[in-house]
């Protein structure tokens, strides 16, 4: 069921110059998020910023009823998330939208940047015993070092790419996956970038493998009534808020 | 009828019975189901659902929507599943409830506006509330809402299409609302809602271009609070049929101030993205601040301010 709940922040700290995680209390969330929903927090109690803002659910701790969500500091409002100190509180209306299919027997988990959040969350409970492979990709060594770091134990097999070549395979991900889709993955989880979703899901495609994506678009309410999320299927209309924001490759006609 | 609050927020809008004196602005509240985890619908004065016109519509195309100060634009372009899909899946559950349905309809020409109106005169639809604010594409584009002889023929054309009480909702995007909103009492409607958005535009200073896809959108939120109010202190004071005031309304305090201005009822737009639960907290905030005022009915206060 989705509810709005008032959460203590357990801690805020940061991962490195521009990304941060939050811990908040929230135990219904906890307890009932699923790998791939997201929760959408309001940041103030005034009217600026007057919309609530999307994070995917990067993880929860039920014993302690806490969420986990990490975020770019990035405009006015996760500017003032940032500020936010232990015990502060805020407000989240969640879990909202579907998960992630957790039934590969081999899943290899593709992501990069913030889109790494709800992939850490399906890393850890949807393949448990660190059954997934994991390709990370960004721009440098402090962009993917973090998730190296947060992902370890959680996966078995950690591939990485970078711009720059500072860390890992230089290039986009694109460089380390063609080589990664000759082995006996089964499903293929993206989420980052549109463009580097775009391209995962169709090599991903080409190589007769399922894929699921988890698709970011602005969106103001996340319950499915604004219709600002909403993109082409097949045949018919997808709110990315409601019927996503997790869907088969195949299924998204607009990214 | 079901009596909350012992009745004291009961109003009787074009003789249908709300239990309380808030509705939902048409398109931000989905078309009720989608908050049933958040609020109790039977707590509502009514529900006013998403646009709704004779075939399906996909929308705009590029992104729809983006925060403003105080506010934010939205050119969602009135996407909706169409009314055949709204009687046959929507309506239904929709039934389940006591609250009131207003149906909010438009269309592209005074004939679509009569089709969408005559195929939605059933049952369970209890008031229809026609958005004007939409291109008159048979004669060159022209906004319905903002020509006066425009409007009233879909007044007109709506009232002849249905038996329900009509609603009209202005928009603010002209120069003399007063103007606008005796010319749909004239031609007939039985409530005018306001207002509509405003139009606005966001630019992205970082790729230098119009943040939405469809360039223009319209403006809600608190920022337009005051414009609301305005103009619905200058009608109330002219015509003889009830308002529904919107525009910006946050929490009970604003909803009040509508009230004062004029307005018979009010609808929560925006807030309902920020607070889901927000259409029935305003009504227990209403009533703290008649208990405050020794306020027996809430009816008391419409137009308090010029009377």
């Amino acid at each position: 069921m989705k509810r709005i709940v008032n959460a203590k922040i357990y801690k805020n700290i940061q991962l490195n110059s521009t990304v941060k995680l939050m811990e908040v209390i929230a135990p219904e969330i906890a307890a009932e998020a699923v790998p791939g929903q997201f929760v959408n927090v309001r940041v103030t109690k005034g009217i600026t910023p007057l919309l609530r803002r999307p994070l995917g659910v990067a993880d929860v701790c039920v014993p302690r009823g806490s969420v986990t969500l990490i975020y770019r500091v990035l405009g006015e409002a996760t500017k003032i998330l940032a500020d936010l100190q232990k015990d502060d509180s805020i407000s989240l209306v969640g879990p909202l939208g579907n998960g992630f299919d957790i039934t590969a027997k081999r899943p290899l988990i593709v992501g990069g940047g913030c889109g790494l959040a709800p992939l850490l969350m399906l890393a850890k409970f949807g393949f448990g015993n660190g059954r997934a492979d994991l390709l990370i990709g960004g721009r440098n060594q402090e962009e993917v070092a973090y998730w190296q770091k947060l992902y370890q134990g959680n996966v078995q097999n950690i591939y990485t790419t970078t711009d720059d070549g500072s860390i890992g395979t230089k290039g986009t991900v694109m460089a380390e996956l063609e080589g990664l889709l000759q082995k006996d993955y089964d499903c293929v989880y993206v989420c980052g970038p549109v463009p580097m979703m775009k391209a995962v899901a169709k090599a991903s495609l080409d190589a007769n493998k399922k894929c699921q994506v988890s698709l970011e678009r602005y969106m103001a309410c996340g319950l499915g009534a604004c219709l600002s999320c909403s993109c082409e299927g097949i045949g018919k209309r997808l709110k990315v808020c409601q019927d996503g924001p997790v869907f088969w490759a195949q299924e998204v006609r607009e990214w | 009828m079901v009596k909350l609050y012992d009745g004291r927020l009961a109003v009787k809008i074009a003789g249908v019975d709300w239990v309380t004196p808030i509705t939902t602005g048409s398109g931000t509240f989905g078309f009720g189901l989608e908050f049933t985890d958040f609020l109790d619908l039977n707590k509502v004065g009514a529900i006013t659902t998403k646009g709704t016109s004779l075939l399906p519509n996909p929308g705009n195309k590029g992104q729809r929507a983006v925060e403003t100060p105080a506010g934010m634009l939205n050119s969602i372009g009135l996407e909706n599943p169409g009314s055949e899909y709204f009687l046959k899946e929507t309506l239904p559950k929709l039934r389940k409830y006591n609250t009131p349905v207003i149906v909010n309809i438009y269309g592209h020409s005074v004939e679509e506006y009569a089709q969408v109106a005559e195929k939605l005169n059933v049952d369970g639809v209890d008031m229809i509330e026609i958005n004007i604010s939409c291109p008159n594409v048979k004669e060159g584009g022209l906004v319905f809402g903002t020509d006066k002889n425009m409007a009233a023929k879909v007044v007109k054309a709506v009232k002849k299409a249905t038996s329900k009480p009509v609603i009209t909702k202005l928009s603010p995007n002209v120069t003399d609302i007063v103007d606008m909103a005796l010319a749909v009492e004239d031609a007939g409607t039985d409530v005018i809602s306001m207002i509509n958005t405003l139009l606005g535009t966001k630019i992205d200073i970082e790729t230098q271009k119009p943040v939405l896809g469809n360039v223009v959108g319209g403006l809600s939120g608190p920022c337009v609070k005051p414009v609301a109010v305005r103009m619905i202190y200058q009608v109330a004071q002219k015509v003889h049929i009830p308002i529904i005031g919107m525009g910006g309304i946050m929490n009970g305090a604003d909803a009040i101030e509508f009230m004062l201005a004029g307005a018979s009822a009010v609808a929560v737009g925006t807030a309902n993205f920020v607070q889901p639960d927000i259409a029935e907290k305003i009504a227990l905030e209403m009533l703290q601040y008649m208990n405050r005022k020794g306020i027996k009915n809430v009816t008391e206060i419409v137009g308090k301010a010029f009377r």
